[in-house]
Formats: C-alpha cells, structure tokens, sequence
C-alpha cells in the first residue's frame, strides 16, 4: 500500500487501473475528462494492457463496453449528466443483457440552463435501469468502490453493471490523500473475470434477442431476483476488502450517532462530511441528533431504512436532485419503505445542492432545527429557505 | 452455364421466421457461408431481428448479439476490442445492419467505427426502406418509391428526395475495402466476402436486399428483380480496395429501368416523364463509374 495525493476523478482511473480493465471506451465530458486522461496515460505508457475506443459519442461509449463484457471483457467507462442521459438507452440495455459494465460517474447538473456543478438528477433518473448504484463521500471512497464495484458486478449470481457516482468538483476536481492497495493485495481480491454466459466465437449463440409477454416477465424477474442478492454480496465484498486492506465503509447506510437520537438526517454524497461536524456540534450543545448515509441507491436499502427508523421520530431526506413527484426522489422511496413498517417516523423531505450549490453547515443545522420543530413537509427548498449566511451565488 | 462453387457449409438454420423471397435472409446465408463459423454478429433492431427467431431459440451457427439501432458501429468497435483483448485472433466481427440503422440512425455510429479503424466487417443490407417496422422512408428510399409515409394520394408523388449514397459516404472515410452485394449474384457475393475476409481494417459492404412486401411484388421474383437492378445500372456491382475501383459485373448495354420499376407495386405510379428522369441519371451515374474504374 502507498499512499498518493489525487483527486476524485484519479481515483477512478486508479482503481480501473488496479482492477486490470480489459476494455475501456469512454468520450470526453465536463467534469469527467480527467478520470480517461489519465486511462490514457496509463495505456499509453504500457502501465495497463488495455484497448482503450475513443469514441465518437458517450451512447457509443455505452455500447462499446456492453459488446465487449458480452464477450467476456472486463470494461470500463465514465460519464456525466449530458453523457449519461445520451447513454440512457444503453444504460438498460447493459443491465436487460447483464454485463458487468462498471462506470465511474461525475454527478453534474442537467441542462438547461448550463451548469457543470455538482448535482445527482443525472444518475437518480437512471433509477429504473437496473444498475446497482453507489454514491460516495471521499476520494478514498471512490478508489475502494470502483475495486468493490468488479467483485459485484461480475459476481456470477448477480452479474449486474454498477456506477459509482461521486460529486462533481468536490470530489472529481478536489485533491486528498488516498491510501492505495498494492497490485497483488487487489488481485487476491478481483480475480480475472469469470467470463461464463457470454458469447463464444464459433458457438451458436445469442444474446440479447427478442421474445413476447410469454417471457419478458421472467427475464425482469431475473434481474429483480439478481438485484435482491446484492446486500448479502456486496456484506461479502465489503468482508473481503476489509481483509485486504484494513478498510470498509459500512454498507449501503451507514449511519453516525443515531444512538438515541430523536431527529435523524439522511445524506448522501460529498454533504455527509458536513453534516457529520454539525452533527457533532449540535449533540456537544445537547441535541439527540444522528446521521445516515445513504451509499447504495439501487437497490434501496429497505431493510436497513426500517432498521433506522425503529428508533427515530423524526427524518429528514435530504436530495440533491429534484423531481417533479410529492418529494425529493430519494424522499419518496423512503416514505414508500417506511408506509408498510409499523414504526413510521415524520418525514420530511429537503432538496439541498443541486446545480453544485454548497450545502453549507448552516444549511444543514437549518435542516435539523426544521426537522425538530415541524410536523413533517412534503418538501422543503433549503437553499431558498434558509438565508443565514448563505453567500448568493454571481 | 457456370458451375456453382459456393461453400456448402450452411450456418443459416432453417425454421427462421422471414417472409417468403426475403432478400435479407438470402443475404446473411450466403455471407456466412464467405465468413464460416467463427463469426460474431451484431444486429440491431431491424427485421433480422426477428428473422433471427425468439429466445430462446436462433436462426444462425454463430454468435449473435442484439444491440439497439443506432449503435452497430459502436457494438463492432467494443467486440473487436474485447477480441483483442481477450486473445481471439481468428474471430470474423461483423455488424449486419439494415438501411435505416445504417444510413439514418446508425450513420454517426458507422463513421466512428470507419474513423477509428475497427477490424471488422459491415454489412448494411438495404431493403430501401424501415420494412420491419411497416414500410417507412429511409435515407436510403430510392426518389420517387411509395412508401407508407411517401404515399401517392393528394399532392404526394412518391419519396421526393434522392436515394443517399452510402458507398460514396463510406468510401470518404477511406475504409480497407468497400463493394456492393447482390445475393441474385451469388458467386460475385461470395468471392467478395471472402476476400473481405482476409484484409485487415474497417470493410463495409452496401447488399441491396429485395423485400416483396415492401416492393409490392410477387415473392418468387426475388432473384430476377434482383438481378434488373444491376443489369440496368441501378445497382451496379463493383469493389473498391486502396481507393482502387473494379466493377465486378459488366453485362453489355444496360437494361432499360423501366423493367425494374414495371416489376414493383412501389415504382406503378411513375410517369414516363419520371422514369426518362432516373434513365438520365442511371445513365450519368453509370458513366461515372466506369471514370472512376479507369482514371484518366
């Protein structure tokens, strides 16, 4: 293990370089372009033996590495917002076909108007592709969830593609200190991919095809069923990692001081790290406040959503996207995890962020004081609601 | 009459699901029979699709994978990365697209992988029009064609627009080797696929695929409409290899288009005005060719 100084967006291309990718096929896009700059580097200097098609569009990138995994390649690729909704047809195709693709993507803002800042609207509305989908805090979180994201997505019981989203500029363009696992500690954890189920040159084959609703329903069910086996994999692969080196990151909902706390905050990405210091600070002055991460989207952490809200009267959700639904996405599926439970604390709903709007500390203390003395709302706008020192943008 | 000397070798199943005189099922047997079973193929939506038979059965010996329409450039690029990749040397990479997946939707797909000089075969079998989906325009529509949404009611006369021309576009890319294909000329077919399959590089072949339901005209004509089409200049058959052009089939004074047309419910409402326009080009086009084939 060494340990480098590198940004967000070279921890991608790191762990695409120490998991050995095969196939990597990506096209330029703000903030993402330094992640397959240094692919590059790294192809041309010989450091990784991989084919690297420079394409000519992010929904040729897409194909490019869902035909080479259905040939049994390892691959590799990374977007962002206009990228990945290019992609999106592409998007279901690579999970409906089950190839283990592995994106690396920079959370940016949708158009219009232009805004290359930090945002999830583009990965969350990829939310029914059926692509596992982990959203990370730290530069570090990204190099060890790119490696954990192989073990899953090739795993041949679940054999789904993954993306591992990280927030643009505060991780891509940001530079901390990674510790980074030797060659040989991360081949005693990624083997070469097992490639059975794939096309065979030579062997009558095919993949993809077509059928009616005499069949279609099975092959959605296949891949729920693959989506069910992820939390007990990915406990597996986080063990194994841990093993490897010494590091884990706690499951798809990783909560922090929750221990009896009243009023409970749900982050996900980069705003984790802020919300962790308020947290602190206001249980210093007394208050019976906790954190949960939200790290696995897909598939939704329902089991231990239900865990967390045993204990809790009152939740915050807080989205860095927006939808035009009742409440932030995010919101939403909880609310629809908890409607069944017996214990269903306050929910309230908070867009915060998006278009790479700082969630700053004072955002996230007006969220708990809102949490502590509201009834619940359906969605409440922190950056427009909460004015204490909030530095008005231009 | 020439003996026949086609591989015998079938790697098209019987039981495929195509309509009766299909020109694109002919097409993607007697290229199978040229490439032989180490071959993959990636077909977007098109009607080989669908000729390919439901899961979980299929039509062909070889490898065959679906991807959406508008990616087949794209879908050889990643198989024949992953080929590489994985060690395959002696593998055929072939994208079978129709023409609207080629020359509308796929074009940008199609340029990328010519640019890029992926070592792959493609092939865009041209049935001049969206046929799978029931008859539509394509960019690859000949002018004047009814088609279900170039009709010949009211003001509507028939696709107004001139057919693209996807060799030319191709060949600006400057790809290892070009040439057409018409499955009414076996023997020329074959040799040209087999020989397509020994040059390294992008290759690209343009099949004109006759389709009866879509020409409106009686399946057992597939063959001789065919073969109208390059005897009359309206398909000649020619390779181009290092930017060098040799037609391949060359049957004396071309045949009047007005046969070709007078065979296809598609071409009944051209006027004689209409067919003594396209001659003038066919001729013009015709001429051109043969400039090309033997530069000055």
């Amino acid at each position: 293990m060494t340990q480098k100084v590198m940004s967000g967006s070279y921890a991608q291309s790191y762990a695409a370089l120490l998991a050995r990718v095969q196939v990597v096929s990506a096209y330029p896009i703000t903030p993402q372009t330094s992640i397959v700059e240094k692919l590059a580097e790294f192809v041309a200097s010989g450091a990784l033996p991989a084919q690297f098609i420079k394409v000519e569009s992010e929904h040729s990138a897409l194909q490019v590495c869902v035909s080479a995994a259905a040939l049994g390649a390892r691959t590799y690729t990374a977007t962002s917002s206009q990228g990945l909704l290019l992609m999106h047809e592409l998007v279901h195709w690579a999970s409906g076909m089950r190839t283990p693709v592995v994106m690396g993507v920079v959370n940016r803002a949708v158009a219009p108007p232009w805004d290359i800042g930090a945002d999830h609207t583009d990965t969350i509305s990829q939310r029914d592709t059926g692509w596992i989908q982990f959203y990370v805090e730290s530069n570090q979180e990204v190099l060890d969830t790119v490696l954990q994201a192989f073990r899953l997505a090739e795993d041949p019981d679940i054999r789904l593609p993954v993306m591992v989203n990280e927030d643009a500029f505060y991780l891509s363009h940001t530079v901390e200190p990674v510790d980074v696992p030797s060659q040989e500690d991360v081949d005693s954890f990624l083997p070469p991919r097992d490639a059975r189920a794939v096309l065979i040159p030579g062997v009558a084959s095919r993949l993809g095809s077509f059928t009616g609703p005499d069949r279609y329903v099975e092959f959605r069910k296949e891949v729920a069923n693959a989506m069910r086996r992820v939390p007990q994999r990915l406990r597996d692969v986080e063990e194994d990692y841990l093993r490897v080196t010494g590091r884990s990151h706690g499951g798809p909902l990783p909560t922090y001081r929750t221990e009896g706390a009243d009023e409970v905050l749900m982050t996900m990405g980069t705003m984790t790290t802020t919300a962790r210091t308020v947290v602190d600070e206001l249980r210093a002055a007394g208050r019976k406040v906790g954190l949960a991460k939200l790290r696995v989207f897909r598939p939704f952490p329902v089991d231990e959503i239900r865990t967390l809200a045993a204990s809790v009267d009152r939740l915050g959700v807080v989205d860095r996207s927006f939808t035009f639904g009742p409440t932030g996405p995010v919101a939403t599926e909880v609310a629809g995890a908890l409607y069944t439970s017996p214990h269903r604390p306050l929910i309230t709903s908070f867009t915060a962020g998006i278009g790479g709007r700082d969630v700053t500390p004072g955002k996230i203390r007006w969220m708990f004081d809102s949490l502590a003395s509201g009834e619940g709302a359906e969605l409440r706008w922190a950056d427009l609601e909460e004015t204490r020192g909030v530095l008005v943008h231009g | 009459m020439a003996k026949l000397t086609l591989p015998a070798q079938e790697l098209m199943y019987p039981g495929h699901s195509a309509c009766p005189g299909c020109g694109p099922a002919l097409t993607m047997r007697l290229l199978l029979k040229g490439l032989g079973p180490r071959t993959i193929v990636s077909v977007p939506a098109c009607c080989w699709t669908v000729i390919g038979t439901p899961y979980p059965t299929t039509a062909l010996a070889v490898g065959f994978l679906d991807n959406p329409i508008e990616a087949t450039g794209a879908s050889i690029s990643g198989l024949r990365a992953a080929a590489d990749a994985l060690g395959f040397k002696d593998v055929n990479i072939v994208g079978f697209a129709g023409d609207g997946g080629t020359a509308d939707i796929g074009l940008q797909a199609l340029s990328g992988m010519l640019e890029r000089r992926t070592n792959a075969i493609y092939v865009m079998y041209d049935n001049e029009a969206y046929m799978n989906t029931g008859v539509q325009r394509s960019g690859a529509t000949p002018a004047g064609a009814w088609t279900t949404t170039t009709p010949t009611t009211g003001s509507s006369h028939g696709k107004p627009e001139m057919k693209k021309d996807m060799m030319g576009i191709v060949l600006a890319h400057r790809p290892a080797y070009a040439a057409t294909l018409n499955p009414s000329f076996p023997e020329d077919f074959v040799k040209k696929v087999e020989k397509a399959r020994t040059i390294e590089g992008p290759r690209f072949f343009h099949a004109l695929t006759a389709c009866p339901p879509g020409w409106k005209y009686s399946s057992e004509q597939t063959i001789a409409l065919g073969r109208l089409a390059t005897d009359t200049g309206l398909f000649p058959l020619y390779e181009v290899e290092g930017g060098k052009y040799r037609i391949t089939r060359k049957g004396g004074a071309l045949k009047p288009v007005a046969e070709y047309f007078r065979a296809q419910g598609r071409f009944a409402h051209l006027t004689p005005a209409d067919v003594d326009r396209i001659q003038e080009q066919v001729r013009a086009d015709w001429a051109h060719l043969l400039s090309l084939e033997r530069p000055a």
